[in-house]
């Protein structure tokens, strides 16, 4: 594996929780290249031929293994669009890391915009953990565009995380899910924007088998003078129970549209959604002022277990 | 020591300004334990904020251990030692209960330390440490929590605003035991308790009436208590429970 620079060391720590080579299976892509690979028994992972890109093969009845896959760019200018998709097998269980780490110190935008398909087997469970963080002082602008489909086969289970808290100026997400009988699909995003920073979350959850289930929830804040646009839609197309919903801090100048909608073509499709917006309540921040903390710290103590 | 002088509090309305606080004076003493009472809505609760520098008075002066504290912030007054249980505690989302105690403390507290407050106010820590302090907890736990985070905190001067609301009569009798725990304790800290209830007036050394924004009695508890006994300051817990 090539020598990473501490920039990407740094990067990859934020974004993947990583000090060093992980067990298990890994690429690391530094720059528009892979810096390092490896394959186990049960995972195999192969370069696309035909767009930049890896295919993520996981072998059937795989148990407790994981996969990290972090991408850090720390030259200015970069903009890539990168093809990851994961094969997951039937009977599977185990972990995914990604995550993208940019540090733009220059003035020229960088951007990544990952496309990740995930196939799950039959009766597989997934557990994804995806971190974007952006550093560096440069005018160029940090960008991260995530597409993430998910095409879940019969009582399969997949549990995203996805956070985004630090320093990425423009994102634009979309995911979308597919889940056949008995799947069930969590999601857990929290996001905080801060500056000029824009943020846009879209889902897309169609539960087409009966007796599968999506719970998508979002807890973000926007500071500044940030804007964020969280759009979730889940569409029962059979006897499904689906739930979303979106909590929200503004503080400064930040605004957030919420659009949580939902669509019942079965008489059978149970869904549910709620949204909530609002500032810091002058009481919780008075509470923790009487326990001797300043407004402040008090604001920073609410955030971070709202984000936690 | 605690000295309010002259203590006044005027709020604007519609029909012009109304005193909530009519010129107040009182002291309370190193290590006493005080019960506040008096009718509702009588400023009970506006002078126990007043304290806390929740809410600033019109006019007046607050003088802790010799300090003049009036112009001071929550934050300065709470680190020179002046703790506050809320009549009404505040929900958190993502907070948990340990996150709390630990903000309460202003130290990274073990979580057998934690257990220990939250045993003391009647809960059973394992169940309670790692929960949010939000929407699942009932009033009543909620509030044993927020009395938990008050006996965290070392502090010289405790103020309880009706902390029997909401509580079940079982963690009643816990409750005036936990009182009686802090002045057993030879810390020389004051408590200050707002209620109407009996059984915590009864174990006051001390006893201000509070009516219409003025004191209308002070004294001892054996002088005060037979006075008011019976009245809608003092209420038996069955009674105010039914």
């Amino acid at each position: 594996m090539k020598q990473l620079d501490t920039v990407q060391k740094r990067l990859i720590e934020e974004v993947a929780g990583l000090h060093d080579i992980p067990e298990g299976a890994y690429n690391f892509r530094a720059n528009g290249e892979s810096v390092g690979r490896q394959t186990t028994a049960n995972i195999d992972i192969q370069t696309k031929t035909d767009v930049s890109g890896i295919d993520i093969f996981i072998k059937p009845g795989t148990k407790h293994e994981s996969i990290h896959i972090p991408v850090v760019l720390s030259e200015s200018g970069i903009k890539e669009t990168v093809y990851n998709d994961f094969h997951v097998g039937e009977d599977c269980d185990v972990l995914i890391v990604a995550g993208c780490g940019i540090d733009n110190c220059g003035n020229q935008d960088s951007e990544h915009d990952g496309i990740h398909r995930f196939f799950i087997g039959k009766n597989s469970k997934v557990r994804y953990v995806e971190k974007h963080y952006g550093s560096g002082d440069g005018s160029g602008k940090r960008i991260l565009d995530p597409t993430t489909e998910v095409y879940m086969d019969e009582d399969s289970s997949m549990e995203m995380e996805m956070v985004q808290i630090k320093g990425v100026d423009s994102t634009q997400r979309t995911t979308l899910a597919e889940l056949k009988a008995g799947a069930k699909l969590v999601v857990r995003e929290r996001l905080m924007t801060h500056g000029q920073q824009n943020a846009y979350s879209v889902y897309k959850v169609s539960l087409n088998g009966e007796a599968s289930s999506a719970d998508v929830v979002s807890r973000s804040v926007a500071r500044d003078d940030s804007y964020q646009k969280f759009d979730a839609c889940i569409v029962g197309n059979a006897a499904c129970t689906g739930h979303t919903e979106c909590d929200s801090i503004i503080m400064d100048n930040g605004r957030i549209l919420a659009v949580p909608s939902l669509e019942a073509n079965n008489i059978d499709a149970a869904l549910v959604h709620e949204a909530a917006i609002g500032k810091i309540a002058g009481e919780q921040l008075i509470k923790l002022m009487t326990l001797g903390l300043t407004e402040a710290e008090a604001e920073e103590q609410i955030i971070n277990g709202f984000l936690k | 020591m605690l000295e309010l002088k002259n203590i006044t509090f005027t709020s604007g309305s519609d029909d012009g300004n109304v005193e909530i606080i009519r010129d107040i004076s009182l002291t309370v003493g190193d290590g006493r334990f005080v019960v506040v009472t008096g009718p509702n809505g009588g400023g009970k609760s506006t002078l126990a904020k007043i304290i806390a520098g929740i809410v600033p008075c019109t006019s007046g002066q607050i003088i802790l251990d010799g300090t003049d504290i009036t112009d001071k912030s929550i934050t300065e007054r709470a680190r020179l030692g002046v703790g506050f249980a809320f009549q009404q505690p505040v929900r958190f989302k993502g907070l948990t209960v340990l996150d709390l105690l630990r903000i309460a403390a202003g130290r990274e507290l073990t979580v057998a330390q934690a257990c220990e407050y939250l045993s003391e106010v009647g809960l059973c820590a394992k169940d309670y440490i790692n929960r949010e302090v939000n929407a699942s907890l009932s009033g009543g736990e909620l509030k044993r929590i927020e009395i938990a985070t008050v006996l965290a905190r070392d502090v010289k001067l405790a103020l309880f605003d009706e902390p029997e609301a909401g509580i079940d009569l079982w963690s009643f009798s816990n409750l005036i035991r936990i009182f009686e725990n802090m002045r057993k304790k030879d810390s020389g800290r004051s408590v200050i308790v707002i209620s109407h209830q009996e059984r915590i007036l009864n174990i006051a050394d001390e006893i201000i009436v509070i009516a219409d924004g003025k004191v209308i009695r002070q004294g001892a508890k054996d002088d005060v208590l037979p006075e008011i006994t019976g009245t809608d300051y003092s209420t038996k817990v069955c009674q105010k429970m039914a």
